[in-house]
């Protein structure tokens, strides 16, 4: 089965954007806003893209609620959260443009909850000193996917859905086109562009248990890397502390920070708020001192007042979080199915139904949990990559001339850990201008490049192998079997010697990779898509663990066993960066860039 | 939930494409809180790779798995196996109304044409302020944004199973978007006028009331007495009550108010 590339449709845009999430919907919206015209490509449906199940909210220093909040605040919360290893100009440019990005969501039509005055309302998160997240009850990503959806499509963004990009084609250094097929049938488009934006979300499924979809696999990351662009902090890998552990099915699924944001309690099984011991020294002097003012800070924020008490230490970063509970469970204080308990329970229950819908449907439908009536469990689960393609932060333009990349794609902005709520802002703030940058590009190109048709002729080979083969390994195996390496090798606590084990079984793995086979035709195939999809999976397993070996210290959402300090003079100022080198990933650390002295000036005396 | 029970499912699962097809049984283990996405899963890494089928979130937020659960229209991630009873043979095949790709996936880009066809929304861009907007105001709009576009409500209504009426010269946009217009038309900012629009070419006359969408519709909208009756009540004001138009016209009435 091969097919030649005369008959292959093509069209020409001035931009292709990769990916229909909040990112690339926005990145599309601003390069037709500058009069160019722009094909807009995604795996799923339009609207179904990992943006619509975000919950909790979108950060934004509007100060709405807490008057005290600023955009140099929501800076320093962000340093502070990835552990400085943040682009620290991304991290300007995002507290900087968050609010009007928000502001601009609710021009085009969003409807998010309101304060007492009728303004915007804010919820309190993990690491946001103060009340800062924009939200829907608890479906902030529906809201903002549909109004951005809406706006796009009204704009006239000409929408490829589900059709998967599986090549990036070159005229000499500078991006010139982009190769797909389509789910139905499996026909295959050509684009022919001036620039690319990468907007395809994370790489989730390299793990078993994982709050991300089936789309979670790598692909903008892995493009990037083979067309010559460099990713960095690969190592950092969220893992969201509180996931569903129970029932079996859903083990992963992820239960919004929110509940913890609306005054949620942890406990083990011994009803300890384990929290309090976890706070590490440097943050403890913002969390409330014990169970009493964590209370009255609940108190305030539900009837809406001021108050002097500090946070509940539920609401510490996520990587704090995480490792707090995997120890309570380790240490054999975990709930009946290896979790801890999360209870929103005693508050007043219409509250909670209105505050949390999608919660309460999603523990009482799929673990007959009423959580107006009593704890969840809880545990952690795989959930965002801080790493990604290495940007510009300005244009977001990555080291391959035409090739941009904003949201979680894209790295730098979050360093070692990214704060909640910070995703979804990320999003519009970068999105925006990623679409400003390529479009820059784009008009500064007098002809459109050409691409070489051996290359396409190349990619089309490799695509339509695992069909032509009468033997090799089921894709659903060689997947199952990536997940048990890295869920076992490369986990939430890594040691030298686990992580070396899991290096060599994630080469062995490619190898049989490159021999995967799957029967059926090319209409509709999952398999098959699967067979792809391992391709770019096999290249951010390898980068996780080669980046996460490398980095011989502890640092936000990377823990070494071995290594367990913060070592800031060794590790505090590079950034660990990978790069395609033949066949081979070539690693080194590279400086990042130095803050200038009027942001430094901000974190003193803090 | 009894935590281990060594029972085996039996699914049987649309296979084949608009022009041929046919039902295939699979024996599936039961896990506690299986649901028959998680079945589906199972059929396609232990048995069949390529049997299609559409997914994202796993938790009823994205409207992507839809499809007919023994009959029934409902989201694959939602539907509990342990609901059934014991031995019960679960049969799954896709949706009616949109035309077949292959096994449980359908062709739903129909919805997205009628999309297109509503008026956005639509600011006075003259009002430059923050806004103001209070919460008891648009509790009912965000009831109807709630809509997570898995058209089980499209599928159920019976004047999109007639052809004429889905696919012919007078479309009925169906109650998907009805409830999207009425999102749109009942928020406070919003200054367009779609009513001319429900009645000419989105045909909002052919509903008849009969609630079938309604009682589908997994995020619980109440797309009949909240969305359908109130629009089609504005239609009437506008069209067929010439005075209270005049009225309103008079006295400043928007068309919010
Ligand atoms: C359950 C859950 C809850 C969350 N809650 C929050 C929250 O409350 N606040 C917050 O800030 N963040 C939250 N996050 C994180 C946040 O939702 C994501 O990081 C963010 O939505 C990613 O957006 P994106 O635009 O980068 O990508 P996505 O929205 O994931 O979109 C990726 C797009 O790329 C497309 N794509 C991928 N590969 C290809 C390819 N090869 N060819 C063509 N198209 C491709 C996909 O089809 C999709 O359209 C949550 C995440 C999850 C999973
Ligand atoms: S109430 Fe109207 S829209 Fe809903 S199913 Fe019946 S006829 Fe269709
Ligand atoms: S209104 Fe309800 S049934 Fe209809 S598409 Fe939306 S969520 Fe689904
Ligand atoms: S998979 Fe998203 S609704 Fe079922």
């Amino acid at each position: 089965m091969t097919s030649s590339i005369e008959s292959i449709e093509t069209v020409e845009h001035d931009v292709i954007v990769v990916g229909a999430g909040g990112a690339g919907l926005r990145a599309a919206i601003e390069v037709s806003a500058q009069g160019l015209s722009v094909g807009l490509v995604c795996k799923s449906l339009l609207g179904k893209a990992h943006t619509v199940m975000a919950e909790g909210g979108v950060a934004a220093a509007l100060a709405n609620v807490d008057p005290e909040d600023g955009w140099q605040t929501h800076f320093r919360d962000t340093m502070n959260g990835g552990k400085k290893l943040n682009n620290w100009r991304m991290a300007q440019l995002h507290a900087q443009e968050a609010p009007d990005r928000v502001k601009e969501l609710e021009r085009w039509g969003a409807v998010f909850d309101r304060t007492k005055d009728g303004k915007i309302l804010q919820r309190a998160f993990g690491g946001h000193k103060w009340k800062r997240l924009c939200h829907v009850g608890d479906r902030t990503g529906l809201e903002m996917i549909r109004t951005l959806q809406d706006r796009g499509v009204h704009q006239g963004i000409k929408v490829y859905m589900e059709c998967t990009i599986t090549k990036l084609l070159k005229d000499g250094d500078k991006i010139a086109g982009a190769l797909g097929y389509y789910r139905e049938d499996g026909r295959l488009i050509l684009f022919k562009t001036k620039a690319v934006v990468l907007a395809s979300g994370g790489v989730g499924k390299i793990y078993s248990i994982t709050s991300n979809s089936w789309e979670y696999t790598a692909d903008g990351q892995s493009l990037a890397y083979e067309a010559g662009a460099e990713l960095i902090d690969m190592e950092f890998v969220q893992f969201h502390p509180t996931g569903m552990v129970w029932p079996p099915g859903v083990r992963g699924l992820l239960v919004t920070e929110g509940v913890r944001g609306e005054g949620g309690l942890l406990t083990n099984n011994k009803g300890e708020r384990f929290m309090f011991k976890y706070l590490p020294e440097s943050t403890r002097h913002e969390f409330a001192a014990d169970e009493k003012e964590a209370k009255e800070w609940i108190d305030a924020a539900i009837a809406g007042q001021k108050t002097t008490a500090r946070r509940p230490p539920e609401l510490s970063t996520r990587d704090n979080v995480a490792r707090a509970i995997y120890t309570e469970v380790k240490e054999g204080r975990g709930s009946p199915h290896g979790g801890v308990f999360l209870d929103i329970s005693y508050q007043d229950s219409d509250r909670v139904r209105k505050k949390l819908p999608s919660m309460y449907h999603q523990f009482k439908e799929l673990a007959d949990v009423d959580i107006t009536a009593g704890p969840m469990e809880v545990g952690p689960t795989c959930h965002y990559i801080m790493g990604g393609i290495k940007v510009d932060a300005d244009t977001a333009q990555s080291k391959v001339p035409g090739l941009f990349a904003a949201g979680e794609v894209a790295g730098g902005m979050h360093g070692a850990n990214r704060l909640g709520g910070n995703s979804l802002s990320d999003l519009v703030v970068f999105g925006r201008r990623a679409g400003l940058g390529a479009s820059e590009y784009a008009k500064g190109l007098s002809a459109m490049p050409k691409f070489k048709d051996s290359d396409v002729q190349a990619a089309i080979d490799e695509l339509d192998a695992p069909l032509n083969r009468t033997e090799g390994p089921n894709p659903y195996d060689l997947h199952k079997k990536m997940n048990e390496i890295m869920s076992a090798h490369v986990g939430i606590f890594r040691e030298a010697s686990e992580m070396k084990t899991g290096v060599e079984k994630v080469r062995e793995l490619k190898k049989e990779i490159a021999k995967v086979r799957v029967g059926g035709g090319k209409k509709y195939n999952p398999g098959w898509h699967l067979c792809r999809d391992l391709k770019n999976l096999i290249v951010a397993a390898e980068a996780v663990a080669i980046s996460a070996l490398s980095r011989e210290e502890s640092r936000g959402a990377h823990s070494r066993l071995d290594f367990p300090n913060l070592e800031d003079e060794k590790w505090g100022h590079v950034n660990t960066t990978l790069s395609k080198d033949g066949d081979n990933m070539k690693l080194e650390h590279k400086q990042l860039p130095e803050m200038p002295d009027d942001l430094k000036k901000l974190f003193e005396n803090k | 939930m009894s935590e281990h029970k060594a029972k085996e499912a039996t699914l049987k699962v649309y296979r084949g494409d608009g022009k041929e097809g046919k039902f295939e049984t699979y024996k599936v283990p039961m896990e506690a809180g299986m649901v028959v996405l998680d079945a589906i899963h199972y059929i396609q890494a232990n048995y069949a790779p390529e049997l299609a089928v559409r997914w994202n979130c796993k938790a009823a937020k994205c409207g992507s798995c839809s499809a007919e659960v023994n009959g029934h229209p409902s989201l694959m991630c939602k539907t509990r196996m342990d609901h059934f009873e014991d031995g019960e043979e679960i049969v799954v095949q896709p949706i009616k109304t949109f035309p077949l790709i292959k096994d449980l996936v359908t062709d739903v880009s129909w919805n997205y044409r009628v999309n297109e066809k509503i008026k956005p929304f639509t600011p006075d861009e003259s009002d430059t302020k923050e806004w103001v907007i209070y919460q008891e105001d648009i509790e009912r709009v965000q009831e109807f944004r709630k809509c997570i576009e898995c058209f089980l409500c499209q599928n159920v209504c019976h004047v999109l199973r007639d052809h004429e009426k889905k696919d012919g010269n007078e479309q009925f946009m169906g109650p998907r978007f009805l409830v999207r217009a009425a999102g749109l038309e009942m928020h406070p900012k919003d200054t367009a006028d779609r009513l001319e629009y429900l009645k000419e070419e989105g045909h909002i006359g052919y509903c008849n009331i009969t609630k079938c969408c309604t009682e589908v519709c997994p995020e619980e909208i109440h797309i009949t007495d909240n969305a359908i009756i109130p629009l089609k009540e504005r239609v009437v004001d506008e069209y067929y009550d010439p005075l209270g138009k005049m009225i309103k016209g008079i006295f400043g009435g928007g068309k919010k108010k």
